[in-house]
């Protein structure tokens, strides 16, 4: 009990004596009750668990990808000039959205505007580009059904897509959002939110194109 | 700087007033993950992202190196190329968050390295080893 109080009256004592106006801080940041304050890290904990979700779309990949049933193989089937423009689209649409966070830091509303329908034309251009690419494979007769690998390549491959499209609708409505009601800091922080899980689709495509593509045309 | 600001504002927070919390305005205050790059840093993270996604595309395409180091190149490639994205977009470094950015996803990590290469490593030995392979010929 009395090395209790001791303990406490010495934290206290430290805690009230610092030497000018900086006393030390110890409590965690962002622990206020403030809007937005722990909206990052939410969304950033939501991110890993999508992190998760392509983790084991990957490793089924991974498990499945030389089951070809006798069908076509990555090699016949890849167009690798084709998923080299698709990653430069994406790559395009992660600079043109940084580029929409600074000048949203700025405070200017148009320019964000700007970059963030640069961004958005990047995203369509790579979600066409990914459509007529499956649109042809299935043409091909290599669809999803055909062989286990292709089962598990567009599982994965279209599940990114999806993310993708929905990060566009998510682009569209926020850029509706600032229009209507300007930077205010709740759309700030929403942009902030989109940019976060804009790159981390580019993260998760980087691993797409070494795992899949890259490694399928070399198998 | 923004960080040093931000730091002095915690500072007067809880020297002044503990019962005020609501009453003041600061706009980057959630200390957003993606919300803290220059024009430069920006252009440093695209820049090596471009560099280090042209080359191994140009050696699976000219098909320089034998096809094992080709994989060896292009999968340590991917990995810098991720961290330059974590860095130089995604803005991650120990701070972020009071490092809990950083832990949530170093835990993430682990869990993905172990359930993938654990899965790998045990369906590659069951393909293997259970396979009928060349006794498909015994069998009745």
């Amino acid at each position: 009990m009395t090395t209790t109080v001791d303990a406490m009256h010495g934290g206290h004592a430290g805690h009230d004596t610092p030497r000018g106006a900086t006393p030390p801080v110890f409590y965690v940041t962002d622990d206020h009750a403030h809007e937005g304050a722990s909206t990052a890290l939410g969304f950033w904990i939501y991110l890993m668990s999508d992190c998760l979700i392509f983790a084991v779309l990957f490793a089924t990949y991974g498990v499945l990808g030389t089951s070809y049933a006798a069908g076509p193989t990555p090699k016949e089937l890849f167009d690798l000039k084709l998923v080299a423009l698709n990653t430069s689209m994406l790559l395009f649409s992660s600079i043109t959205y940084g580029f929409a966070m600074l000048a949203m830091e700025k405070g200017r509303t148009a320019q964000t505007q700007g970059w963030l329908a640069v961004t958005l034309l990047f995203g369509l251009a790579f979600l066409g580009i990914e459509l007529y690419e499956f649109a042809h494979m299935i043409h091909e007769g290599a669809g999803p059904w055909r062989s286990a690998f292709l089962s598990s390549f567009f599982t994965l491959v279209g599940t990114h897509g999806l993310h993708v499209t929905f990060g566009s609708v998510w682009l569209v409505t926020l850029m509706v959002q600032v229009a209507r009601r300007g930077l205010i800091p709740a759309n700030r922080r929403r942009l902030m939110c989109l940019s976060m899980f804009w790159h981390f689709l580019d993260v998760i495509w980087i691993g797409v194109f070494t795992f899949v593509y890259l490694m399928g045309a070399l198998r | 700087m923004s960080t040093h600001a931000h730091s002095d504002h915690h500072a007067d927070h809880g020297h002044g007033s503990h019962g005020a919390h609501g009453g003041h305005g600061h706009d980057d205050h959630g200390h957003p993950a993606g919300a803290h790059g220059t024009f430069g840093s920006y252009m440093i993270g695209f820049v090596l992202s471009v560099i280090l996604t042209v080359i191994p595309f140009w050696l699976v395409m000219n098909g320089t190196l034998d096809n094992t180091t080709t994989t060896v190149v292009i999968l340590a490639l991917a990995v810098v190329q991720i961290i330059v994205h974590m860095v130089y977009f995604l803005h991650m470094n120990g701070r972020v968050e009071g490092g809990w950015s950083m832990l949530a996803m170093i835990f993430t990590i682990i869990v993905v390295v172990i359930m993938f290469a654990g899965s790998l490593w045990v369906m590659y030995h069951l393909n293997t080893n259970m396979m009928p392979g060349h006794d498909m010929s015994k069998m009745p």
